[in-house]
């Protein structure tokens, strides 16, 4: 345990002193900045204390217009956090075992008494930690955007957000594992492009949830379960608008980040579950590996 | 207890043969030259002994606790032949980190001692990345050196100095052996290894192929002497023949100004023993 705390204040100092780090900064404030104007222009654009009347007569449907864009633009924001951390976790990660060792970089603390379980533990420790605090924090600063925009509160707060950190942490630990097998270069494109599949099998699900089809709903599914970052995501982008009812809901349900489904009670034991088996098998397979 | 023991330790990388079978002891305070050509086995040798290559057969030990081992790491310190430290931190950081992951309580004057041993205590707060590699190498041996460690394996450890480093690391290695450190020296630098080691070890495809200390291994060549006739060698002459020798030649009426008696070089020993292999 000490010696994982050692290595996790080392690549906690390491996150924030290497170059990267205002890289993501500069990233990051880029974002925010372009998020709050478009956010400011686009309510401006919009009347939001109306409703919109769809139908006649009877079959009249309300639709929100200040939720229904709060919440879409929020959802848009939310897919940009999770990116954002994504990179950030890519970046903290995507190196630690292949990549430092053909460097040179990793058996100076290999050799140590701490072992390589501490050196795993605290590698995952310290970029789930750092990219943890950064999609909460940056989650928050883009909702006091949208509240201060448009007055909109989301219908869930605090679940979303450690939604969105319980993904980067499973990215992190997906990252962490490839880093055992594949070199820096390889393993960085591999996570991306697991990360994408993810995101489109999330798409599919969605879609396949608006046409009723069993098998884009099934490709969904089992992509959740295979990578549940994208479950989560999913999670969070529904607890936004949780209670939202009526056409409303409908509404979003039409939009590119409202139609995600509930992951049910058992989304958390289950991402407990699968770090904990990846980092099992991570670890096993470290263990053999000849640095 | 040896510092160090290794029997039948064999390594293979699917077909191929890093080794096959080494039997190898440095004993508490003793300096152990490993000498080879490129792929003999030397650096898969040290990997093993420090837990970073798992054996295919044989053991190795290091203090009596299986390499690898907690303990075994506990031990030992390692500087590996290609290594890089991270550019952002500067030499004292290094070293601390070092410090908390040896458990060594030594702290500030621990660092401050290794320093000054390398050589490197004007560049305590200077960043890693801005120094040139014979610092960095230096650094290396000041980190393997954290924790006051029974063993030391430095592999290469003087590949990019320059010759006022060489001989910073050659009394520093003597300054080891005064303390009682016991040190496994992986290099291609013959004449460094003869000038500091107690017993040489050369490896040659795997396997070990001589062993000894150096005057052990090496075999006359004869005695040269110096006359007034010029230099004549008697080749098949050895050490205890070069009295009679001179007093023949003095007899003859030859005037002697010097002799030699001639052995073979450790660079002779080592072609010998790895019949001209390289890499």
């Amino acid at each position: 345990m000490r010696g994982a705390v050692i290595v996790a204040g080392y690549a906690v100092q390491e996150s924030v002193r290497r170059r990267v780090f205002p890289v993501v900064l500069v990233l990051t404030l880029a974002f925010l900045g372009l998020y709050s104007f478009g956010v400011y222009k686009a309510y401006q654009s919009i009347d939001p204390g109306s409703t919109e009347s769809v139908g006649n007569g009877d079959q009249l449907a309300i639709v929100d217009t200040q939720v229904l864009f709060s919440a879409t633009l929020f959802g848009l924001s939310i897919f940009a956090v999770l990116f954002l951390g994504t990179v950030l976790a890519i970046f903290l990660t995507h190196a630690v075992v292949r990549g430092d060792a053909e460097r040179g970089l990793l058996q100076p603390l290999v050799v140590r008494p701490v072992g390589r379980a501490a050196l795993l533990a605290g590698r995952f420790g310290a970029a789930a930690l750092v990219c943890a605090v950064y999609v909460v924090l940056v989650y928050a600063i883009s909702l006091f955007v949208m509240h201060w925009v448009t007055g909109w509160w989301p219908d869930q707060i605090v679940v979303p957000a450690l939604e969105l950190a319980a993904a980067v942490a499973v990215i992190v630990a997906i990252s962490l594992f490839g880093s055992i097998f594949l070199s820096a270069i390889a393993n960085g494109i591999a996570i991306f492009m697991v990360f994408g599949a993810g995101l489109v099998a999330g798409l599919l699900g969605q879609i396949g949830e608006a046409l009723n089809s069993d098998s884009l709903n099934t490709i969904a599914n089992v992509s959740s379960w295979a990578l549940p970052f994208e479950a989560l995501y999913q999670d969070a982008l529904n607890g936004i608008t949780s209670e939202t009812a009526g056409f409303t809901k409908v509404a979003l349900s039409l939009g590119p980040f409202g139609g995600a489904q509930p992951a049910g009670a058992w989304l958390w034991p289950y991402v407990v579950a699968y770090l904990a088996a990846l980092g099992a098998v991570g670890l096993w397979a470290f263990n053999r590996k000849d640095l | 207890m040896a510092a160090f023991r290794a029997q039948g330790l064999a390594k293979r990388y699917g077909n191929v043969t890093a080794l096959g079978g080494v039997d190898l002891e440095v004993a508490e305070g003793e300096l152990v030259g490993l000498l080879g050509p490129n792929g003999a086995g030397k650096s898969t040798l040290v990997k093993i002994a420090c837990g970073l290559v798992r054996a295919s057969a044989g053991t190795a030990e290091v203090a009596g606790a299986p390499a690898g081992s907690p303990a075994a790491r506990g031990a030992l310190g390692y500087l590996a032949e290609l290594f890089r430290f991270p550019g952002w931190y500067n030499a004292d950081e290094l070293l601390a980190l070092h410090q908390r992951l040896a458990g060594s309580e030594g702290g500030e004057a621990e660092r401050a001692e290794l320093l000054d041993l390398v050589g490197l205590t004007e560049a305590r707060s200077r960043k890693v990345e801005d120094m040139s590699k014979g610092m960095q190498q230096r650094l290396g041996i000041a980190q393997a050196l954290v924790g006051r460690p029974r063993l030391l394996f430095l592999d290469e450890p003087t590949s990019a100095l320059d010759p006022v480093g060489r001989r910073t690391v050659r009394r520093l290695l003597e300054e080891l052996r005064r303390r009682g450190v016991s040190v496994l020296l992986n290099s291609h630098l013959l004449s460094e290894v003869e000038l500091v080691c107690d017993r040489v070890v050369i490896l040659s495809k795997g396997l070990v192929v001589a062993a000894g200390r150096t005057e052990e291994l090496a075999r006359p060549r004869g005695v040269e002497v110096d006359t007034d006739a010029g230099t004549r060698l008697f080749d098949s002459a050895r050490r205890e023949d070069a009295p009679r020798i001179v007093a023949e030649l003095v007899a003859a009426g030859e005037k002697v100004y010097g002799v030699r008696v001639l052995e073979t070089t450790l660079e002779e020993i080592y072609l010998e023993a790895v019949e001209g292999e390289t890499s």
